[in-house]
């Protein structure tokens, strides 16, 4: 797998940013026909290491070669002619277009001034069939699937014929049925010549599809290797700089009360279709409630029902700590104990504008404590934010920083210290490390555990299979907006839920409790 | 009310109403597609005022409807150009700065009327042209094929407006830009020249709307439009971002006007209740955009500057 010849050279990159050093003399060569993987932790240097490349930021200092030949790469259309292509960390696809014309969008039309949709149409199904690609060009991408979204993007890069196409972190949003299949067509891209820069926080996809890989921290190179000389753990090491346990110890406790009962719930999502159709189930004090599914199996309608940030159909019913929280608005919840880790950690965790400190304090700015006379006590938000920050290792140049300039991971680790430090009795995580790196993750899980040790019931709605499976006491899957099965966590292995995540649902009898 | 439902004067109302809407329909046009690319211009009642202004100034001097109606595009142009730099160079709050140019284009065209004009004085009107054979239609051609030609152009601009923002690679670029600009941006298309050329067009075409309202009306007063601008802006969020729903608002605001002319002249409205009935096509439009104001897409950048970090 890979020929001799470097289509990609980058050489001492570096790119300091107000109070980060985000590339230190970073060296880079991908090869044609490979793979080459970079792999960090959370702001370790990665994006900006590749938007350096793709033209989107300017390095302070360094050289690229391309093709043997040294480029100055100064906006994304000249990456662009270069052949270089790019699938963002966040899609870069206009939701009210259709796939043709999101494809078409900046090229040059052959029937000028006019747009040429029926050849570009035409040309995507070409590149659909041949790198098994489906997708329909007539359809606007906002009705398509996270799955189909990343697709248009590849096809996007494939159409502008891309011989080096850089992956920042593909399979964030993908279901692992995706994964599977999006790695099939990466392989074939790479035999075929291409050279592919891969990036993800996942160690096991890294092992699979990667034939380098880079690692980078604080912005250096600290080493390269290929799966088959290194490990899981080693890989981790590197990327931490120290031992990461990859699979959470968690105690044995005793069942306790049910803090959370959810009865009856039936939720209605944003096309006034059912959701979620009529489940019921407790959560225990001292216990993590898993909640697996492939995404639009109602998920997020469930978390945002219980979150109050939906309304349900009547005959629902939802029990905090023994009392009837139907009606009760967020703010009510919150004082009943409830914490949340939403989904869309932008949207609805954090004000991107805000400082660190602020968001630390978003949602107790009123109580006694920080706010004296109608005044923030900003003596006392200040001491809290410190401590929160040092205490969940928050990377952060300082508690004022803009929340925004955060990499994805750290601003995770504000929202859950906020909403731990709140000391919650009933937890309700939605993709909680999604996007995050392994030590971070780890620091995450250990938080929930520590929850779940000092009796919070704990909700847990993953699409991470090993992190469902990891952490969870029992396992509830979700099918079409319906609970498929509950499955204590001894019963439960990687198949089996994998299954009934496809809607296969076990003749075996199932223990429903 | 008999008095009302003759032929002959339900022909009138409707010429009237078509008369009526064109430099709301101008306007509206030209604001749909700054507001596609993701600018919001509350400016197009100053802008209006300007070259109203400018277009009656150049007859009164020259005498020449023609260069009337080149000056006032050209001012619109004007306009533009120092919008653009304020929102899209600057990258300036598009709200705030459409206010501006608003209360510019008010003191400004009030200064030099009173200034080089004084008192109002009538100047020619366009004249109307009729299309050969369908003017000929009864009563239809009445009210349609013999209206001005500034009227034509702005009827044409609709179906010219919707096929550049579908069918043309700069309107997809404009329809990028204002939904997702940093797709756009990452593609090689830029953010800042579709907006500024985009803020170009819209105001050209406010530009053509100031020359229509004070060419057919063939007189200017200090604040001529009376707010005609911000309600040409109104009618791009009624007729949801779309030149042919632009157009059915312009024409529902003409219609009501000329309703209301009528009405007046017939006497079905009494003289103390004129006041109040001034105020209907107003009342109409914000009903009709309370009803229709929760089915419609925005584009989701409206008045968000681009900005690479
Ligand atoms: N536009 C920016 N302005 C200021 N600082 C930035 C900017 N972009 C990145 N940084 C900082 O540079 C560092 C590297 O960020 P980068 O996004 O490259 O990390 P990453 O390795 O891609 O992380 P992640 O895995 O979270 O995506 C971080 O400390 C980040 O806060
Ligand atoms: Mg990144």
């Amino acid at each position: 797998m890979g020929s001799d010849e470097n289509i990609l050279e980058m050489r001492g990159i570096t790119k300091v940013f107000p109070g980060v050093v985000a590339n230190d003399n970073v060296d880079l060569d991908v090869r044609y026909g490979e793979v080459h993987t970079l792999l960090g932790e959370n702001g370790a240097g990665k994006s900006t290491l590749v938007k350096i490349l793709f033209g989107l930021y300017k390095a302070d200092e360094g050289s690229i070669l391309l093709r043997g030949q040294p480029i100055a790469v100064g906006s994304p259309s000249e990456a662009i002619a270069s052949r270089i292509g790019m699938i963002h960390q966040h899609f870069m696809l206009v939701p009210t277009l259709t796939v043709a014309e999101n494809v078409a969008l900046g090229m040059t039309s052959s029937r000028r001034p006019f747009t040429d949709l029926d050849a570009v149409s035409r040309r995507v199904s070409e590149i659909s069939e041949e790198h098994g690609l489906a997708v329909d060009p007539s359809v606007e991408v906002r009705r398509l699937a996270v799955g189909e979204r990343q697709r248009v993007e590849i096809i996007k890069a494939l159409y502008r014929d891309a011989e080096l196409l850089v992956l920042d972190e593909p399979t964030a949003v993908l279901t692992p049925g995706e994964v599977d299949d999006l790695f099939v067509i990466l392989r074939r891209m790479a035999d075929a010549g291409r050279g592919l820069i891969f990036i993800s926080h996942k160690l096991r996809e890294v092992m699979s599809l990667s034939d380098r890989i880079t690692v980078l921290r604080n912005g250096r190179v600290v080493g390269g290797t290929t799966p088959a000389q290194t490990s899981r753990e080693e890989l981790a090491q590197m990327m931490v700089g120290r031992t990461v346990r990859l699979t959470p110890e968690k105690p044995v406790l005793d069942d306790g009360p049910a803090l959370l009962s959810v009865e009856n719930l039936t939720v209605h999502g944003d096309r006034e279709t059912v959701a979620v159709d009529d489940i019921s189930f407790d959560v225990r004090s001292g216990e993590i409630f898993g909640i697996a599914g492939v995404s639009g199996n109602g998920q997020r309608e469930l978390a945002e029902a219980i979150a109050g940030l939906r309304g349900v159909e009547p005959g629902s019913s939802i029990r905090l700590d023994g009392v009837d929280a139907t009606g009760d608005d967020t703010r009510a919840r919150r004082d009943r104990g409830l914490g949340f880790i939403p989904e869309e950690r932008m949207r609805d965790g954090a004000i991107a504008e805000f400082t660190v400190s602020e968001n630390l304090v978003l949602v107790d700015y009123g109580s006694d404590e920080f706010t004296s006379r109608g005044m923030l006590a900003f003596g006392a938000i200040g001491q809290h934010s410190r401590r929160l920050v040092d205490e969940f290792a928050v990377k952060t140049p300082g508690i004022d920083t803009p929340t925004s300039s955060l990499s994805g991971g750290n601003i995770q680790k504000v929202i859950l210290a906020r909403e731990l430090s709140a000391s919650p009795t009933v937890l309700l995580a939605c993709q909680p490390t999604r996007g995050v790196d392994i030590g971070a993750a780890e620091y995450i899980h250990t938080r929930l555990i520590e929850q779940r040790s000092i009796g919070t019931a704990t909700i847990l709605i993953s699409e991470d299979l090993d992190e469902v499976l990891g952490l969870a006491d029992r396992i509830a899957v979700m099918y079409e907006g319906e609970i498929v099965a509950i499955v204590p966590a001894e019963e439960a292995t990687r198949d089996k839920v994998g299954l009934l995540m496809a809607g296969v649902v076990d003749p075996a009898p199932q223990t429903n409790s | 009310m008999g008095d009302f439902f003759t032929l002959s004067v339900l022909v009138a109302t409707a010429a009237s109403a078509i008369r009526l809407a064109t430099p709301y329909l101008l306007a509206s046009l030209g604001e749909t597609i700054g507001q596609r690319s993701g600018v919001l211009n509350l400016g197009v009642d100053g802008v209006m005022l300007l070259s109203a202004f400018f277009s009656y100034w150049t007859v009164l001097e020259t005498g020449n409807l023609w260069l009337a109606v080149l000056v006032g595009l050209v001012t619109g142009l004007a306009v533009g150009v120092l919008y653009g730099v304020i929102t899209v160079r600057l990258s300036a709050t598009q709200g705030i700065s459409g206010i501006g140019i608003f209360i510019f284009g008010l003191g400004l065209s009030d200064l030099l009327f009173r200034r080089q004009v004084g008192t109002p004085k009538p100047v020619r009107r366009l004249p109307n042209v009729d299309i050969p054979v369908l003017s000929d239609i009864p009563y239809l051609g009445e009210a349609l094929f013999q209206r001005n030609l500034l009227t034509y152009l702005a009827f044409l601009l609709v179906p010219a407006t919707a096929l550049l923002l579908s069918r043309t690679t700069f309107g997809l670029n404009i329809r990028s830009v204002g939904e997702n600009p940093q797709a756009a941006d990452s593609l090689g298309v830029s953010v800042e020249r579709t907006r500024f050329i985009a803020i170009l067009m819209g105001n050209s075409m406010a530009g053509l709307a100031g020359a229509a309202l004070v060419l057919q009306l063939g007189i200017f007063q200090p604040n001529l439009t009376q707010g005609l601008g911000f309600i040409a802006v109104a009618l791009v969020y009624f007729g949801a971002w779309r030149p042919v729903g632009v157009m059915g608002g312009a024409l529902l605001y003409g219609l009501v006007n000329a309703t209301v002319l009528q009405w007046k002249a017939l006497g079905i409205i009494p003289v103390s209740g004129s006041d109040l009935a001034n105020m209907a096509p107003a009342v109409l439009t914000i009903l009709a955009l309370i009803v229709l104001a929760r089915r419609v897409h925005a584009p989701a950048a409206l008045t968000r500057p681009f900005t690479r970090h």
